[in-house]
């Protein structure tokens, strides 16, 4: 699927992130200009404690920016209702969910919940979703199971299932593949890479994997103390953005592997 | 909702029915089951005082244990998925040591009053009244800070020091009571549901039916918690406002029965966690019938078994309970992988 005039989901003016506390104000980065466009895979990356989830908290509207606006859809973030904002903003999130005692299907179709009545009874049309999903997710084999008999792979591709399901323009996942191996830390990318180009969704996910972020992503979010630039991998490897990532001492970017190597 | 729920429903639901049926024939006068049936169609009745007791002593008495083992059941239920613990109970944010607390200053701190006045608060109503305001006041306060205080946990632990402090204040006001006036703080935590009237069990009723609406209105916010609170809040759900509705519907419940049948034990632990094993799901939307109809079917069991039929003694009620209900949540443990939520 090709995009004539790519539309921007998602753009940021000015942003500035961090903590205001009464006495002090603390600027993790500013000037933040991001724009995320439909049908996009972008990853955000950088070092241990640079604020990468200062910046998707602020990105979901769990904190407040310091200054500057977030935009979904051209509206700013702020006017949206929480119900409203459900619907065009799915998560995936760190944390374990609550309760594994429900079953794969029961769990994606919680994210028909903006979508239901009052007592949250599926429509026709909200299985077909809850199962369109399970198909994009190749987990058919799992959607009888409960989720305390899935490993951690196989709890995450539930979890991208879930958020598929709430049938939004934008999913933000954060850091989805720690805890995995590296077959299903790249299963996991390459699954959102698929599913970004087959659904025209905007999928947006911090991590580390940062030798699979430049293989497989569009756009990249770079964040260097401090300063956040964006743009196509292959373009912020030319501008040598990856050697200023991390201290000189252990490891040096290759730039015509794209990849980090121990110095010997 | 698909065919093995429905089937199970209809099983739980006879079950209620009989149990009802059996809980009514069963007393300390043995009456005889067409007698027993007779009176209930209001048709002719061998002996007077055979409908009497049907009508006005063993028909409320029976009307409540469903009250109660569902109200209880039910409140169970919201608070175990609210707080996200398989340990919490209705009890846990001191409904119960509130009430505790109301009945204790009434009949124990009487001597203070004197005279008249005693008299006045140490009647039926007295206590009631006493134990709905304790409760009442307990939850308001834990109310207060859980609207401060962000972590669900915190709230629970919160809870478990009001408990605490109550309990306490309870246990210096027994030191100083008489022995007459501590007899009769420990009956009423004996528990007992043979006490209400029919005018008493209309209020009653209308509180429960409340509580019952809040729990129902809550079906879809509580199915969203198991996911967590960072998710349901992705997925547009007011925190403050359910969790507020859901603490509500408790205390309506809980409260209510603690006030009319004193604290009754492991009845808001344990139905929940055996409604799970029947029915194997987590949604609130099965759960929360079933937990009603298994909490009314374990409360009329447990309280049959309180009167010793054909006998002059009554066990007390909590005591039943608790020889029922503790040994149930020993075994499910100890035969499935713990208890899940």
């Amino acid at each position: 699927m090709k995009e004539q005039n790519p539309h921007i989901i998602l753009k940021t003016e000015d942003l500035s992130i961090g903590y205001a506390s009464k006495k002090a104000k603390t600027v993790v980065a500013s000037q933040v200009n991001v724009e995320l466009k439909k049908g996009e895979l972008i990853g955000l990356i950088g070092a241990n404690g640079i604020g990468k989830s200062t910046l998707l908290r602020t990105l979901t509207h769990v904190q407040k920016p310091l200054s500057g606006t977030v935009f979904i859809n051209e509206k700013s973030i702020l006017d949206y209702n929480p119900l409203d904002l459900a619907k065009v903003l799915s998560l995936v999130l760190t944390e374990k969910i609550a309760s594994k005692n429900l079953s794969v299907f029961e769990l994606i179709a919680l994210g028909r919940q903006p979508y239901t009545n009052w007592v949250g009874n599926l429509s026709e049309q909200d299985k077909n979703i809850v199962n369109q999903a399970i198909l994009q997710t190749n987990i058919e084999d799992l959607q009888h199971k409960k989720c305390f008999e899935l490993s951690d792979g196989q709890l995450q591709k539930v979890m991208i299932a879930r958020a598929l399901a709430q049938d939004t323009d934008l999913i933000i996942l954060d850091e989805p593949t720690s805890h995995l191996d590296m077959y299903h830390k790249a299963y996991i990318l390459k699954l959102l890479q698929r599913l970004a180009k087959e659904t025209g969704k905007t999928i947006l996910f911090s991590s580390h994997e940062i030798d699979l972020a430049i293989q497989l992503c569009d756009t990249l979010i770079v964040m260097n103390a401090g300063t956040v630039v964006s743009d196509q991998p292959c373009k912020l490897i030319e501008q040598g953005v990856f050697e200023t990532l991390f201290p000189k001492d252990l490891i040096a970017f290759d730039k015509n592997t794209g990849s980090f190597r121990v110095k010997k | 909702m698909n065919k093995t729920y429905t089937y199970s429903f209809l099983a739980l639901a006879l079950t209620l029915v009989l149990c009802f049926f059996v809980n009514i024939s069963l007393g300390s006068v043995s009456i005889p089951l067409k007698a027993v049936f007779n009176s209930l169609l209001n048709s002719n009745v061998e002996q007077q005082s055979w409908q009497h007791i049907i009508l006005n002593y063993r028909l409320p008495k029976a009307i409540t244990a469903i009250i109660v083992g569902s109200g209880l059941g039910i409140s169970g239920l919201l608070m175990q998925t609210l707080f996200r613990n398989p340990l919490a109970g209705p009890f846990v944010l001191g409904i119960s040591s509130g009430a505790s607390l109301g009945v204790a200053l009434v009949i124990l701190g009487s001597g203070v009053f004197g005279g008249v006045l005693a008299s006045l608060f140490v009647s039926k109503w007295g206590i009631v009244i006493a134990a709905s305001l304790g409760s009442f006041l307990v939850l308001l306060a834990v109310l207060m800070v859980s609207i401060r205080v962000r972590d669900t946990m915190a709230i629970l632990i919160i809870g478990l020091m009001f408990a605490s402090i109550t309990a306490a204040i309870v246990s210096v006001l027994s030191y100083f009571g008489s022995a007459e006036q501590l007899q009769q703080y420990v009956f009423w935590g004996f528990g007992s549901l043979g006490n209400l009237s029919w005018s008493d069990l209309t209020i009653f009723l209308i509180i429960y039916v409340l509580g019952i609406l809040a729990s129902l209105c809550s079906i879809k916010s509580l199915n969203t918690l198991l996911l967590g609170e960072n998710y349901a809040k992705s997925l547009g759900l007011n925190i403050k406002k359910s969790r507020l509705i859901i603490i509500i519907a408790t205390s309506l419940l809980a409260g209510t029965i603690t006030a009319f049948t004193g604290p009754i034990a492991f009845i808001g632990l344990a139905i929940p966690h055996l409604t799970r094993q029947i029915f194997n799901t987590s949604n609130h939307k099965i759960l929360l019938p079933a937990v009603f109809l298994l909490g009314g079917i374990v409360m009329l069991v447990c309280d049959s078994i309180a009167q010793l039929p054909n006998s002059d003694y009554t066990l007390p009620i909590n005591a039943i309970t608790a020889l029922i209900g503790a040994p149930v949540v020993i075994w499910l443990l100890v035969r499935k992988r713990g208890m899940v939520f």
